[in-house]
């Protein structure tokens, strides 16, 4: 059953003081089952950040229309949870206040919202700096409390912007597992975009490959590793198949965007 | 070595300001008691020192120091509260924004000092005229800078905050003020200084208390020693208000630095 459901969605930026119009993404279909991992690969400029944009509702697009559970998006909302690839975290609050922010925007009384907080702390790791600003946090360490700071709305979707693009690749590697090991467990629908392609088949049960601009979806291929996932699959057969396949796919993008600039 | 930028230790830091000041003094004793200038244009330390002791125990001049500053901090906090709200709904209301924004930016530039004149026909030479110069000359000032910084808040942070599901009150309450907070206490503290200049000049025109009606005074009797004594009051109550400005906002913001 479908979830998500965007249909024939495009977004054209109008020129800049009478420069041409730019085409970031062409008419768009994709259809996305309930509780299903979807990245979103493709090299810088293929417009997949607009798409999870106009999925969050910060962004509008010009044509067509995206479809949450049959109601039609118009705006940003709690339903859909937005990890930014920059750090978001509210400076002034502390990593649990952070978490709390939605909670409290729904008029959640204090006892229940420790409860989830708690929760959500001890599932991304973060015991002991419950009262630490962000600033005295890692790079990692603000992301995980960011994906918390999103599943504790409990939202419908979770959508990811190069979540960890930021991130050296060893603490990359590692958010990997503790995102995977969340979804394992709980099941959201996830939609995460990405430009790095190891990460988009480790998380994935299905990526989405995404061309040059103007931005369209050229491949759709279903990941059917098993899980749970292990870091050590990283170097199976299967997955180098994969990686091979999509590795060809990205690179005449890749070349094709490089040309463009 | 001096190389750009690089630190120096508290301690040097210490003894480098405090330098500065001796060398100020000595050439200021060097000029007055060498008799390069007349005594009666400009006071030696000494006596200087001397007509402060006499102004603080026999004039009462410590009455005119607390008027002063009640009637700045008076201007001030009435200007505060006008304009920290307003400059706040600018910065986040584009059509509030529009609104007052061509008229404040006009305003800021009418010199606070010619008001003076009119406000004495207005309000008198009572305390209501007083408060009105440091009110006029502080209110446009903190509503722009405050709309500005307001305006400039990371587009990430309220995005981020529409998405946990705030509406716009929330956004408003929850994201622009706290985090323009620091900058409006920056903002304030800024201001207050200007304040202080006002203050003095509203009082050098039909006043009869405050530092800057004694400093009048003494130009007639060309006691210079007390006007450079009331000049460094001001300039020492500036310092410690700064002082504690600067170590509240530090207290209050302590994630900005932690």
């Amino acid at each position: 059953m479908s979830q998500l459901q965007i249909t024939g969605v495009g977004r054209i930026f109008p020129g800049v003081r009478g420069g041409n119009a730019v085409t970031a993404l062409q008419p768009t279909d994709l259809s996305i089952a309930k509780n299903d991992f979807i990245t979103i690969l493709g090299p810088s400029g293929c417009g997949k950040s607009t798409l999870l944009r106009i999925v969050a509702g910060l962004d509008k697009p010009t044509s067509g229309e995206v479809l949450l559970d049959g109601r039609k998006i118009d705006g940003p909302g709690p339903d859909r949870g937005v990890v930014f690839q920059s750090y978001t975290l509210f400076p002034w609050l502390t990593v649990a206040d952070n978490i709390a922010f939605g909670l409290k925007e729904k008029g959640m009384p204090e006892g229940q919202r420790k409860d989830i907080v708690a929760s959500y702390i001890e599932k991304v790791g973060l015991k002991g700096f419950e009262n630490h600003f962000p600033k005295q946090l890692s790079g990692g360490m603000q992301q995980r409390t960011a994906i918390a700071r999103a599943l504790a709305n409990d939202p419908e979707i979770l959508l990811l912007d190069e979540p960890f693009g930021a991130l050296d690749n060893q603490t990359r590697a590692l958010m990997q597992e503790l995102l995977l090991g969340i979804w394992e467990r709980e099941r959201k629908t996830v939609l995460f975009v990405t430009h790095d392609i190891e990460e988009a088949i480790f998380l994935a049960s299905r990526v989405i490959v995404m061309s040059a601009r103007p931005g369209r979806i050229k491949a759709d291929l279903p990941v059917d590793l098993p899980h749970p996932r292990h870091y050590t699959m990283k170097t199976s057969v299967a997955f180098s198949d994969l990686k091979a396949r999509l590795t060809e796919e990205i690179r005449a993008e890749a070349v094709l965007a490089a040309m463009d600039h | 070595m001096l190389r750009p930028l690089e630190p120096v230790g508290r301690g040097t830091r210490l003894v480098l300001g405090i330098s500065f000041f001796i060398v100020f003094v000595a050439a200021w004793s060097f000029a007055t008691f060498g008799g390069f200038v007349s005594k009666t244009f400009l006071a030696n330390p000494l006596t200087m020192v001397q007509d402060g002791y006499l102004l603080l125990t026999k004039y009462g001049f410590l009455g005119d120091i607390g008027m002063t500053v009640w009637r700045v901090l008076g201007g001030f906090v009435l200007a505060a509260l006008v304009a920290v709200p307003l400059g706040i709904l600018m910065g986040a209301y584009k059509a509030v924004e529009a609104f007052f924004e061509p008229f404040v930016s006009f305003a800021r530039y009418l010199p606070a000092s010619a008001f003076v004149p009119l406000l004495i026909l207005w309000a008198g030479i009572g305390e209501t005229q007083k408060l009105l110069v440091i009110f006029i000359g502080s209110v446009f000032q903190i509503i722009l800078m405050v709309a500005v910084a307001v305006a400039q808040t990371r587009r990430d942070l309220v995005e981020a905050a529409y998405t946990l599901g705030a509406k716009d009150r929330g956004v408003l309450a929850r994201v622009l003020i706290p985090a323009n907070a620091p900058e409006i206490a920056e903002i304030l503290r800024l201001v207050l200084g200007w304040a202080w200049t006002y203050v003095i000049v509203a009082e050098l025109i039909g006043s009869s208390s405050g530092i800057g009606h004694m400093i009048v005074d003494s130009q007639a009797l060309l006691a210079t020693g007390q006007i450079i004594f009331g000049i460094i009051i001001i300039g020492l109550i500036g310092l410690v208000s700064d002082f504690l400005f600067k170590a509240l906002n530090r207290k209050l913001f302590a994630w900005r630095l932690a």
